[in-house]
């Protein structure tokens, strides 16, 4: 089977290597695709937008589990005594004395959770700035959304899974997923009712007021905005039901 | 013999590409576990999105931003200035796709070694045959 | 654009690929993978595409390797091949 997969590979590498022959030289100003392509093209940003939502929405659906564990371990903090509670059926609240253990509890540690605890504010004015700064420095929505996103990781792997789900509900996450993919849509579709194509915004420019020159600024920045929203809540949805199985109790 | 010397030299970094592209689908053919085979198509995945964003490099040109000193004369750019943007424009979509299968193939994973408790591909034949 | 560079880390990146197919710890694929990942970014540093790159780096060595990791914690972390 492995012999097989090997031939069949090369033969594929023998074949592609065949076609660069005919490629032109590697950095040539002159190639076709400086020439002819670069003129009939539109973005497909929308793509990424709906591409990203749906696997969101799909681990969600995939692994959510609602039900909860029903062993749970709680740590006395005075003595040290660890409570083991085996079958929990009706809800059980425990006196402050107690911490919530993981199965894999590690002690808390001072300086992993300060200094992260002290990053994160800077991590996220830091994706304020790449999303904002998108057309003038390498960077957008999606960039913005991704450091915005693992942040909250952080935030995450640094204290414990509850921290964060206390914090930043599933509920909130949610809404903001399709928050993100509705301002784009909608942008859009402003442009469309007022007369114009899809994402056209210079037909907005009657809709606000000051110079109309920089209604296109606006109307990318509004659409960015809407992507980095996206991207954030997917990361983060993503991250917490990989990690705790679906059952947001514990995690790494 | 020669000939296949310059060819070599004027084309390597087509032939690398293809090399990496290969090695990705190798691994999505050939290895056992599954998450093995989700890594080798991001590799060739991402060799893909490398072998487009090669096409548009041009030599002894500089990045796609122009300032504001540059049409300061009222001087027009000139194209062979500057890299091609459109080619690394369509890869960032694909980046994200990449990393939305990702995140989604490693939930699957999850998902089967929650139910058959392995992931190896072979093991996981057998289980299901035996169902 | 000097091509030295752009055969080392090219060669470096082939090296990554390969070896992050053979390991047989998930964990160290994991790692590898997000060696991988840093290396295609320099490259595209290299050829210009700054925004590519930069997209590379914050998904393919941040987020991507988080996620691995975070699935191989609830999997097995040792493989047969």
């Amino acid at each position: 089977m492995r012999i097989l997969a090997f031939i069949v590979v090369c033969l594929t590498g023998a074949f592609l290597l065949y076609g660069t022959s005919e490629f032109p030289d590697w950095g040539d100003p002159n190639a076709p695709a400086s020439l002819h392509v670069a003129g009939y093209y539109i973005e497909k940003t929308y793509e990424e937008t709906a591409v990203i939502f749906t696997a969101g929405i799909g681990c969600f659906l995939l692994l959510r589990d609602f039900r909860g564990k029903k062993e749970h371990y709680y740590h006395h903090i005075p003595t040290g005594v660890i409570l083991h509670i085996k079958d929990e059926k009706k809800s059980l609240t425990v006196g402050k004395e107690f911490g919530y253990m993981d199965k894999e509890w590690v002690p808390p540690d001072l300086i992993n959770k300060n200094i992260c605890r002290i990053l994160i504010p800077f991590i996220q004015i830091n994706a304020l700035y790449v999303l904002a700064h998108g057309d003038y420095s390498p960077g957008g929505g999606f960039q913005g959304g991704v450091i915005f996103g693992s942040s909250l990781i952080l935030l995450s792997i640094s204290y414990d899974l509850k921290t964060l789900v206390k914090r930043v509900k599933e509920r909130l996450l949610g809404i903001f997923a399709a928050l993100g993919v509705l301002i784009y849509a909608g942008t859009g579709a402003l442009c469309l009712i007022i007369g114009g194509n899809f994402l056209d915004y210079g037909k907005l420019a009657p809709l606000l007021p000051g110079h109309s020159d920089h209604i296109r600024a606006y109307g990318m920045l509004v659409v960015e905005i809407g992507v980095g929203i996206a991207v954030m809540a997917v990361m983060t949805i993503i991250y917490i039901n990989i990690v705790s199985e679906g059952r947001h109790d514990e995690g790494l | 013999m020669s000939d296949v010397l310059s060819l070599i030299i004027a084309k390597y970094n087509y032939w690398l590409y293809v090399i990496l592209m290969m090695i990705g689908l190798y691994g999505m053919i050939a290895k056992n576990n599954l998450i093995k085979k989700v890594v080798g198509m991001n590799i060739f995945q991402t060799a893909i999105i490398l072998f487009y964003v090669s096409i548009g490099y041009k030599t002894h040109a500089g990045i796609p931003i122009i300032t504001s000193a540059d049409t300061a004369h009222g001087v027009a750019v000139k194209a062979a200035d500057y890299i091609n943007p459109l080619t690394s424009c369509l890869m960032l979509t694909a980046i994200v796709v990449s990393v939305a299968t990702f995140g989604y193939a490693m939930a699957l994973a999850v998902r089967i070694y929650q139910r058959y408790k392995t992931l190896e591909e072979d093991e996981l034949r057998m289980r299901l045959s035996e169902e | 654009m000097h091509w030295p560079i752009d055969i080392i880390v090219l060669t470096f990146v082939i090296f990554c690929a390969i070896a992050a197919l053979s390991v047989q710890d998930l964990l160290g694929t994991a790692i590898l993978f997000g060696a991988y990942s840093f290396l295609m970014c320099l490259l595209w540093t290299i050829m210009g595409a700054v925004d590519v790159a930069f997209t590379e780096a914050s998904v393919g060595a941040g987020v991507s390797t988080v996620f691995f990791v975070a699935a191989i914690f609830r999997t097995s972390r040792r493989t047969k091949d």
